[in-house]
């Protein structure tokens, strides 16, 4: 059983993202998109939800960090940029999806 | 019914400053009605749907925490608290209401329908769900 | 608006004729509902309908027809906690026909 999740809020703003990866089981994906991509930001003091969630596979939507001026250099390490396709690759290759708010 | 998927229902909001807490009573009662496997998780602030006393008489909202007590009748017997956002702000389980529900095939025997669980074997129970829903 | 007139007092009620302030009601308004309906409450009717209007009281819904007929197994027996004796009852449908004289919304649910 694997399940893609899905963060949409900025871990600014809201603790959607901790209480993903506090709650997804190893081996699961996270997948940030629309204001969660500003999570996946390094050198941030929220920079570490991600950074210290080792058992998890972080994705960031490449058309929401381009539309929100973040390159790709900036993203913390590990981080993989899908496109729209790719988002689709995700949803099919895990056993269900799990849109967190 | 073997084709019912199993419904998991996630929490994470306080009642009344929004509406996803009710929203959430009512499309788990509709699920409920088509005889799905419904079960309900909360976390975070969604903990405090469940206080004790909730009196809303003078904010002017109708108080849906007396529905809670009605899962049971619609088979909604699996209630998953999380341990740790119950610590997270100062609540112990007394502080909730005590839901249960009425086994018909042990005479109407009153079972606990809430169970207090880790992040970590919350975690494993999502794992096991067809669908889960945040709300 | 719609609205229902009972002794002289007129009610509001919805496009499918629920009461629309579940507070106003009074038992006459499930008589005058019922002959709308061209039927004739009965004691077992009333059955019903109180229990309606107790479990709103208590949980603040409207149950579902498979609730509801459970819970009136529960405690009515069995012999009334049965689809076939509710639509016998109300044969536009124990939920929505009760739930309506007893002046609660439509249950939650039901199309």
């Amino acid at each position: 059983m694997s399940i893609l999740h899905t963060v949409n809020k900025s871990t600014y703003e809201r603790d959607t993202l901790e209480a993903c990866v506090r709650l997804a089981a190893k081996g699961g994906s996270v997948l940030l998109i629309e204001d969660g991509v500003y999570s996946a930001m390094s050198g941030g003091n929220k920079s570490s939800v991600i950074e210290n969630a080792k058992d998890l596979s972080f994705y960031v939507l490449g058309p929401d960090i381009k539309a929100r001026g973040l390159g790709e250099d900036r993203l913390i390490d590990g981080i993989k940029v899908v496109d729209y396709k790719g988002f689709v690759e995700l949803t099919v290759s895990n056993d269900s999806v799990t849109a967190w708010l | 019914m073997s084709d019912a998927k199993k419904f998991m229902y996630i929490n994470r909001k306080a009642p009344y400053g929004t509406i996803y807490a009710w929203e959430s009573l009512e499309v788990v009662l509709i699920g409920a009605a088509f005889d799905q496997e419904v079960s309900l998780a909360f976390v975070d602030d969604g903990v405090y749907q469940l206080m004790k006393g909730q009196d809303t008489t003078e904010v002017g909202i109708k108080n849906f925490s007396p529905t809670y007590a009605a899962l049971g009748d619609y088979d909604v017997n699996k209630i998953y608290i999380e341990k740790e956002s119950l610590e997270a702000r100062g609540l112990t389980l007394d502080d909730l209401q005590h839901l249960v529900w009425e086994d018909e095939d042990e005479d109407w025997a009153e079972k606990d329908s809430i169970r207090v669980v880790t992040s970590a074997e919350l975690a494993e129970i999502f794992e096991q769900q067809d669908i889960t829903l945040s709300f | 608006m719609a609205a229902i007139e009972v002794d002289g007092k007129s009610f509001e009620v919805d496009e499918e004729g629920y009461l629309e302030d579940l507070t106003t009601w009074v038992p006459e308004i499930a008589g005058v509902m019922a002959k709308l309906d061209d039927a004739e409450l009965t004691d077992a009717h009333w059955e019903v309908i109180n229990f309606l209007r107790e479990y709103y009281e208590e949980y603040q819904i409207a149950p579902a027809v498979r609730v509801l007929t459970k819970a009136i197994g529960k405690k009515l027996g069995k012999d009334k906690g049965n689809s076939k004796y509710l639509y016998e009852l109300f044969p536009y449908g124990p939920g929505k026909q009760a739930c309506k004289y007893a002046g609660l919304p439509k249950p939650t649910g039901c199309v």
